[in-house]
């Protein structure tokens, strides 16, 4: 397994970069609603297969930068990202033997609470928005999830 | 949850856990609370914003290097055409700016006989927008001017057909707007008709505002221009916000229900002007805060 996950940090620095890019990119405005969750995707995908890596405090630190890059509280995006990848750690092992279509719904799992939890503080905090716009992510997300991790793990076997 | 100890804890070895879990949310709730109370991390916004920043550029230049080519492909036909267009709209420009001097001169002839104060006569200079907010229940854009360029925190921001938001928060090198079709902004309007004062509301909608507060006999038409009041102190009064659209009277209602449609087109601007304004408001706008500006951040 420690083969496996000799990822360099360079590697994950630069995907991590790409799904912010891809998240702050300008979108038109019909699409904008169904923009998945690239980063939290990502950071799903490292801690399933780099636990002792890329933990709780990366994935804190890098919801801060996201806070700062959508305008959001500070502490919201981050909170939300540590919770989702402490969950994901606590069932790494059964996720990494998961066939795709179980890991999959896993995923989009993990994609809803992530959505429910950004509500959620949305909510305390007093930020309205119609609960609708919370679903598309989920669904685009959990499209998008086979084509992501089989993207990485090429990536990652050829380097490794 | 520290405690619990599941088939799969001897495989991998994360000291702690749970309990760094607990410490880093613990954290980010004291951050949002305080975040959310007193905007007082704006330094550490700067800062991790200014390290953004470089990426923030690279997705924006495809979108430039479109534009650039767009240009550059342009024929010479087609630029010789517009040339001549320009050439005539100029000369047009040009003889109704004459009329504008004298009716300047003219105007502030008279405001000196009303002993009133000038209006608005500030610099404005163009921004571009580097990028949306993505968060689709907050309508803000990113500008490429900062506090280097002396925006300022509440600054009001325009496009050559009319109010496009007001800055909310500077960075160095970077600023962020809100739009007046956000949820949580409000816009004091007058009808420029007849001078009635209200509020205009965003709706989270680009191509619609709401004016919640006017009474059913309010003398209101579909088609009546709205401006800026100036009695919030942040716009400078006189400025186009938006066309009513529909009017719609319920009998049992206080209120009439009243949509407009925003003048300056809030989703497709690439570039925004902003207004300094020369002196700040007079202390008697500053009295009528019930009409003031509500901008509350999340």
């Amino acid at each position: 397994m420690s083969s496996r996950s000799s990822v360099g940090t360079f590697g994950m620095l630069m995907s991590v970069l790409a799904a912010l890019a891809l998240t702050i990119m300008p979108l038109p405005a019909a699409i904008e609603d169904f923009r998945p969750d690239w980063v939290m995707m990502m950071l799903i995908y490292w801690a399933m297969v780099a636990p002792q890596k890329y933990s709780v405090g990366t994935a804190w630190l890098i919801g801060i930068v996201m806070d700062v890059a959508q305008g959001t509280m500070l502490g919201q995006h981050a909170l939300t990202m540590c919770l989702i990848v402490f969950v994901t750690i606590r069932f790494h092992l059964q996720m990494r033997v998961f066939p795709l279509t179980q890991l999959t719904l896993t995923v989009m799992a993990m994609l809803s609470a992530y959505q429910f939890l950004l509500f959620w503080i949305n909510g305390v905090a007093g930020v309205t928005a119609p609960a609708t716009v919370y679903w598309g992510p989920v669904i685009t997300g959990t499209l998008i999830w086979p084509a992501l991790s089989m993207f990485m793990n090429g990536l990652r076997f050829r380097r490794g | 949850m520290v405690s619990q100890t599941s088939s799969n804890a001897n495989a991998v070895r994360i000291p702690a856990l749970g309990l760094r879990v607990a410490a880093l949310m613990l954290l980010s709730i004291l951050l949002m609370v305080y975040d959310n109370r007193n905007q007082q991390l704006d330094t550490v916004r700067r800062a991790i914003g200014a390290a953004v920043y470089p990426l923030q550029i690279v997705v924006d230049t495809p979108a430039r290097i479109w534009g650039w080519l767009v240009d550059s492909s342009t024929s010479r036909n087609s630029l010789e055409l517009e040339n001549t267009r320009l050439k005539i709209q100029q000369r047009l420009t040009r003889a109704e700016l004459q009329q504008l001097t004298a009716l300047e001169a003219e105007n502030a002839r008279l405001r000196d006989l009303l002993e009133a104060r000038d209006r608005i006569s500030g610099d404005i200079r163009v921004a571009g927008i580097m990028s949306v907010d993505t968060n689709p229940f907050r309508h803000s854009i990113v500008l490429d001017v900062g506090s280097e360029d002396r925006v300022y925190d509440g600054q009001s921001v325009i496009d050559a057909n009319g109010v496009v938001g007001q800055v909310l928060q500077t960075g160095l090198k970077t600023s962020q707007a809100i739009l007046i079709s956000d949820p949580d902004h409000a816009l004091p309007v007058e009808v420029n008709r007849n001078g009635l004062r209200t509020i205009a509301l965003g709706t989270g909608q680009f191509d619609q505002l709401d004016l919640p507060y006017l009474p059913n006999n309010a003398d209101l038409e579909v088609g009546d221009v709205l401006v800026t009041s100036g009695l919030g102190g942040a716009f400078p009064p006189g400025y186009p916000v938006a066309v009513v659209s529909d009017v719609r009277r319920v009998p049992q209602q206080p209120f009439a229900e009243v949509k407009a449609t925003p003048s300056a087109a809030l989703n497709q601007v690439r570039e925004v002007m902003l207004i300094w304004m020369d002196q700040p408001e007079a202390p008697e706008s500053e009295a009528n805060t019930d009409d003031g500006e509500v901008v509350e951040q999340p």
